[in-house]
């Protein structure tokens, strides 16, 4: 499989690879965005409550905490 | 691949006009589906409560600015990359500099930890990536195991190990995208389908299969099957250079930060953006993007120094971080969620939770 570099291709290559591209794209199965939302909703309700991030963690429990006296840069 | 054979008659116009036509076909099939917007499905949801993040630790010892940073797998471990061409590993809980190597040239764009934690992969203007192996000896010499895997014929953009410490997926200011033997160097696909440069990229979550994106100058983002080095989805909904991508936790979108200063979310299923993340006071292009463990949150690095942290789900912003001194240059999550790490032209790296 060559490595090519997209400067040297024609305007005409970059034409031929574009329109065989959108041939593929166009015959996708998709599904409705309402479906998707509820599920991507979904994920993240499932797992909010071990996000650290979002629900938040106890300083003792957090390996970031501020370390106690000085602060070492 | 470059030089295909023509059908008789067709010169570029012909076929710009067929492209343009699939084109309006595609937006016809995807808007069929476009029955709502993201935050109208997330009314219903509570909203988050008030954010307080601040900085745990700098990390302090780079020359110029901080390029790129990868978490280690063992949640404490970070390796980050320079303009000043070093490549240094450090330990977030102690601010320690565990291992430092000089790269050959400056502007090290990407940099990335191995699975196994045993080693480093990094590149940028030498146009190539290179493994670094990490000896537990502080005084070896780690340029002397330095391996040449990848080579391409413009600077090297990003890196990712796939799941093992046997391959890597780099792309390239050349237009393309490759992923590569580690030990003996080979190219085993190459990725063709950007017009411009390709800036990042992301591999899949394992659980979802063998799939990567990427994002670039041209505006787009493509979903590659890895296997086949087919560009199987591509969305161009940004209006300026697509600086970072990164998957949803599931898999089942991505997340890209763009110079147009807006963070966009797209659904792979639904085939379309579904979600834009931005405000009319905020001007400066994103640079990176990442999600936190449940996908609730998107924390996105701007070039006006800040972080924005995203509720994903409802399209809001729900805090600004301030506290580096120049241009916020990338930003990762750590693996187990606990904390974020963000890299700045103004040299340093700070630990958010």
């Amino acid at each position: 499989m060559p490595v090519i570099n997209v400067e040297e291709l024609t305007d005409l290559d970059k034409a031929k690879m574009e329109v065989t591209q959108l041939k593929t794209e166009v015959k996708l199965e998709r599904a409705k965005v309402s479906k998707c939302c509820e599920e991507i909703s979904e994920y993240i309700q499932s797992g909010a409550d071990e996000d650290p991030l979002v629900k938040g963690i106890p300083e003792e429990k957090n390996p970031f905490k501020e370390k106690g006296g000085c602060v070492i840069c | 691949m470059a030089c295909q054979g023509l059908a008789k008659g067709e010169t570029t116009n012909t076929l710009k006009a067929e492209s343009e036509s699939l084109k309006a076909k595609l937006e016809e099939e995807r808007a069929k589906l476009h029955d709502v917007e993201l935050h109208q499905v997330a009314e219903k949801i509570d909203a988050l409560g008030q954010f307080v993040m601040k900085t745990r630790r700098t990390l302090k010892g780079h020359g110029n600015k901080v390029l790129c940073m990868d978490w280690c797998r063992d949640k404490r471990r970070i390796v980050s990359s320079s303009q000043d061409g070093k490549v240094i590993v450090w330990d977030a809980y102690t601010t320690n500099k565990e291992h430092a190597v000089t790269m050959p040239c400056t502007w090290v764009m990407a940099c990335a930890y191995a699975p196994s934690g045993c080693a480093v992969a990094c590149g940028g203007l030498d146009n190539k990536c290179s493994v670094y192996p990490l000896s537990l000896d502080k005084n070896e010499n780690l340029a002397a195991k330095k391996k040449s895997v990848a080579m391409h014929t413009n600077y090297l953009s990003s890196c990712s190990f796939t799941n093992s410490d046997m391959q890597i997926l780099t792309s390239s200011g050349d237009g393309t995208c490759a992923l590569w033997d580690v030990e003996s160097g080979q190219l085993l696909q190459s990725f063709h389908g950007h017009s411009a440069d390709v800036l990042s990229l992301d591999l899949a979550p394992s659980e979802t299969g063998n799939t990567f994106v990427s994002g670039g100058c041209d505006k787009k983002a493509n979903v590659w099957d890895m296997r086949s080095g087919q560009n199987v989805q591509s969305f161009e909904t940004h209006e300026s250079d697509i600086n970072n991508v990164k998957y949803y936790p599931s898999g089942d979108a991505f997340a890209t930060g763009s110079d147009d200063a807006t963070c966009r979310l797209y659904d792979l299923r639904a085939d379309r953006e579904v979600a834009i993340y931005s405000k009319d006071s905020i001007i400066f292009g994103a640079s990176s993007v990442d999600f936190s463990l449940s996908g609730r949150l998107l924390f996105a690095g701007y070039n006006d120094y800040t972080i924005n942290v995203w509720d994903v789900l409802k399209g809001t912003r729900v805090a600004i971080l301030f506290g580096h001194e120049n241009r916020v240059s990338t930003v990762r999550v750590s693996p187990d969620g606990t904390a974020f790490c963000s890299g700045s032209w103004d040299n340093t790296l700070r630990i958010w939770a």
